[in-house]
């Protein structure tokens, strides 16, 4: 059995590697937080606390899964899978190293927002479907957040796209051997950290799930394994995103030759992580009328400006 | 009304004060009385209550800004009635003027059978909740009350816990049990009917939802609950209910001597740790007449500063992470527990150390107590440095609070605000400046002010705050004087001991004093400070007993939070949290 793009070996292996890292991001994270808040964070379970991921999903796998009499069933049941597998089907096209990744797909980047877009179902059904008025703040919140963020999100991409002149992401990565998309891009790479962050509702942008405010938003109902789905769907998320943000903005795998590919892509992506939890322990949070105006109102002109630059830029070396 | 043949004991401006309402209303008044606090108390006829309160409000020559305090007193086991007119149940109207520095005490007595007496909610918007809860404890009717419920109690409560003739322990009572029957019943109150909280279902375009924030909820700091009515995430209007967390501070005041009761008094502010001491102690001091020697007077404003400071640490803390900055809270933690490891090392307690006595202190201070406490001084000044570029100057946190939740001084003062809340709106008034007791007039410091009155603002007086506490603590530290810890008087509660050991009677006193504790002739007395969280104030009544006849604990918290629906409707939920945070209550000091 090869390892190659598609091959059962690579999926597995990718499948296996990106949910193990969005678990042990839970260990990472509170570990990086007790770093930067002058305390210590999980260190008893095992060597650093590393086993506490698992003493986490015993927990999680034994809690009672309870589905409240007064929710819609099916549709309470259905919320949490649905950003685990939207999520997962999106690392499909992520394009880890040479030869290291799931399907090579030439419509990559439109794939992506697709599935985003398909994510912001679990949040609002499982908001809907719980029948519990922070819930329904939550999902409602969730809904008006992702959607518009989502436009953002798309169109800030686009410079890139139009740079490299495909939707492949693994093309995207080879046109940037001469430079990083970053540098010509970095107008669009702010608007899509940030849209990133909203999409994946981590804070300061966790107003669905605002604990401060709505308890704990659209998931406020929900335990044991739907919980945690939506739980590590989070995480994947992050992962997700920091790794969009390596392909699309920082050269994908490239890097010296000193280091294997798969490494550069992984200390890339690393990075992107810590600074989501750095973020998360950094700023407050913004009212949601605030995060919506700030949205239309600042990055959505920001974004078609930098669109219309980048196309102008093309056009003009083209007629050069 | 003829004037008293004794002459008042009261300063001069109260003395006109009194001349002139005694030469207006002379019918109204029925006598006029003043104890050892020096502030003057008006007995008045019921029918004049309103005439004198409009006076004194508006056009008396000393201007009353704030409605203070209404309570009242069960007087129908008084023995001593120190000269005041029969009187079953007395209702006490506290005023303060902060224009004069100075307070009036009004009473109108009301016999058992007719237990009703005018509201003066159209003239302080704040009696509201003093009127409710008078009727909750004591059952007496306010006529023309908007709104006369329970508002400590539970709706189904049977009695007036603070009548003489309300058992004050379980023991009293019959053994609880819960019938089917009742749990219905009490369900069925419990259930949530917009009308009683005075809001509609709908209105002309939408349908409102009623959100139920609390008694259990991340941001409500304690058991709290406000019912909010919700238009999309608009609040249309906010009723915050409170009552989960009393404990009946006030019935147990009259069970325990004026020694025993010092402990209670730590968990009505519960984060004032000894600060709450203070008044108490205070006032019992006065009527025992103790003077405390320097000393004492120094060690308790400075263990009274380390708790401002603690206090407004957690207020500091806990105000960022409701605006969704998560990491503030645990640096400021980490700088309470130094502030508590000095309390510790001192008090041998943290929260609750129940340390200050009544003439002193209970222990000198250890060997070596001012090397932390520099050290403290030294460490502090470059972390507040760091919490303003953190918390005070972040674009967000501005974004969110600023002109969020914001009044008047008018406002303010109409609705009894007092602390940083009274101050954020640019009215320079610190109790340890205005009216200096425990010796505050001998330091040096500032009162900060602001300018909007909004939750920025009152944030930002809190944090000034904490560097003028450390100014106070320094000042301490350096000139802290030799001398006794407790004051030599027969009244201390322990006495000293040294003496004891050599004759007898010194002997008995000790032991009297430490198992009855002392009998202190019958008088009466209010205490106010400035607390961490506004004027907290012992209104003590002593029929010349052991203990106190009735204990009335003025909060500030209690005060504060009725203006919320006030300062929030309008505004979203997001709002509500960072009005709630800006106001730094304890629920255990609103419901004692």
């Amino acid at each position: 059995m090869s390892f190659e793009v598609g091959s059962a070996l690579s999926i597995g292996a990718i499948l296996f590697t990106v949910i193990i890292v969005a678990a042990m991001l839970i260990w990472v994270e509170r570990r990086l937080l007790g770093l930067w808040q002058e305390r210590l964070g999980p260190n008893r379970v095992g060597p650093f606390g590393l086993l506490q991921v698992v003493a986490d999903m015993i927990k999680i796998f034994t809690k009672e899964d309870w589905v409240p009499p007064f929710a819609d069933k099916f549709s309470f049941i259905l919320a949490p899978p649905i950003i685990m597998v939207v999520i997962l089907l999106s690392f499909s096209v992520i394009p880890f190293a040479p030869g290291v990744g799931v399907i090579d797909s030439d419509i990559g980047v439109l794939f992506v927002l697709a599935m985003a877009s398909l994510g912001a179902y679990s949040v609002m059904l499982g908001g809907l479907s719980s029948n519990n008025k922070y819930a329904l703040l939550g999902s409602l919140r969730a809904a008006a957040q992702m959607v518009s963020y989502e436009v953002f999100m798309g169109i800030s991409l686009l410079g890139v796209v139009a740079l490299a002149g495909s939707f492949n992401l693994r093309e995207i990565v080879l046109s940037q051997s001469d430079g990083w998309f970053i540098i010509p891009q970095f107008v669009g790479f702010v608007i899509f950290l940030i849209a990133g962050i909203a999409e994946s509702h981590r804070l300061p942008f966790d107003i669905p799930e605002a604990e401060q405010e709505i308890v704990a938003g659209y998931h406020t109902e929900y335990s044991g394994m739907k919980f945690g789905m939506f739980f590590v769907g989070e995480y994947l998320g992050v992962v997700l995103v920091s790794s969009l943000m390596v392909v699309l903005f920082f050269g994908g795998w490239l890097g010296p030759a000193f280091l294997p590919p798969i490494v550069w892509f992984v200390l890339k992506a690393s990075f992107f992580i810590a600074f989501f939890v750095l973020l998360r322990a950094a700023i407050p949070r913004p009212r949601y009328d605030q995060l919506m105006n700030y949205g239309w109102l600042f990055l959505l002109p920001l974004s078609l400006l930098n669109l219309v630059l980048t196309g102008a830029y093309i056009l003009w070396q083209e007629g050069l | 009304m003829e004037v008293a043949d004794t002459v008042l004991d009261v300063d001069p401006i109260s003395a006109n004060l009194v001349d002139e309402l005694n030469l207006r209303f002379d019918e109204e008044i029925v006598g006029i009385l003043a104890y050892c606090d020096g502030i003057p108390v008006l007995w008045l006829q019921r029918d004049g209550l309103k005439a004198v309160l409009h006076y004194l409000r508006s056009s008396a020559s000393v201007h009353f800004e704030m409605l203070f305090d209404i309570t009242a007193i069960d007087e129908r086991a008084r023995v001593n009635s120190l000269g005041q007119p029969t009187s079953d149940f007395t209702v006490t109207y506290h005023l303060m003027s902060f224009s004069s520095h100075c307070d009036i005490r009004l009473k109108v007595a009301l016999s058992l059978n007719d237990l009703n007496i005018p509201s003066i909610t159209d003239l302080w918007p704040n009696a509201n909740w003093y009127e409710r809860e008078c009727w909750d404890m004591f059952g007496i009717s306010f006529l023309g009350h908007p709104n006369l419920t329970r508002i400590m109690l539970p709706p189904t409560w049977q009695g007036h816990p603070l009548r003489k003739d309300h058992p004050a322990r379980a023991t009293e009572m019959e053994p609880y049990s819960l019938s089917q029957e009742r749990q219905d019943h009490e369900q069925e109150a419990l259930r949530f009917k917009p009308e009683q909280w005075g809001m509609t279902r709908e209105s002309k375009n939408s349908e409102f939802m009623f959100l139920n924030l609390g008694p259990n909820h991340p941001s409500v700091h304690g058991v709290f609950r406000i019912a909010l009515q919700l238009d999309g995430e608009i609040l249309v209007d906010a009723v915050p209910d409170i009552g989960y967390h009393h404990r009946g501070a006030e019935k147990m005041a009259e069970r325990q001597t004026w020694h025993t009761y010092i402990p209670y008094t730590d968990r009505i502010d519960y984060l004032g740790g000894v600060m709450n001491n203070l008044p108490y102690v205070m006032a019992v001091e006065k009527m025992a007449g103790i003077k405390v020697p320097e000393r004492v007077k120094v060690i308790r404003v400075m263990l009274c500063e380390m708790f401002r400071i603690a206090s407004h640490l957690l207020f500091y803390g806990t105000f960022a992470q409701d605006v969704g900055q998560l990491s503030p809270v645990f640096y400021m933690f980490v700088d309470r527990e130094r502030v508590f490891n000095i309390i510790e090392s001192i008090c041998g307690a943290r929260m609750h150390p129940g340390w200050f006595r009544i003439g002193g202190v209970a222990q000198d201070l250890p060997k070596g107590w001012d090397k932390a406490i520099r050290e403290l001084l030294d460490f502090m000044p470059a972390r507040l440095q760091d919490y303003d570029s953190m918390v005070m100057n972040n674009g967000i946190l501005k974004r969110r609070t600023q002109g969020v939740g914001a009044y008047t001084t008018k406002d303010a003062l109409d609705w009894g605000v007092t602390g940083a809340g009274l101050r954020a709106t640019g009215f320079e008034y610190d109790l340890r400046k205005a009216r200096p007791y425990s010796g505050y007039d001998n330091f040096e410091f500032e009162v900060p002010i602001a300018a909007n009155g909004d939750s920025y603002d009152r944030c930002a007086v809190r944090v000034e705050e904490i560097r003028q506490s450390l100014r106070i603590i320094r000042q301490c530290v350096d000139n802290m004087p030799e001398g006794p810890y407790k004051a030599s008087h027969a009244a201390t509660t322990p006495p000293l001991k040294e003496k004891s050991k050599l004759d007898i009677e010194t002997l008995i006193n000790h032991f009297l004093s430490v198992s009855w504790g002392p009998v202190i002739a019958a008088n009466e007395v209010t205490m106010t400070i400035e607390a961490t969280k506004g004027l907290n104030s012992y209104y003590l009544v002593n029929d010349g007993n052991t203990g106190s006849y009735r204990t009335r604990i003025r909060t500030p918290s209690f005060a504060h939070l009725q203006m919320i629906p006030e300062i929030s409707r309008g505004f979203m939920v997001p709002d509500l949290i960072a009005i709630i945070a800006s106001i730094d209550f304890v629920m255990a000091d609103v419901d004692r």
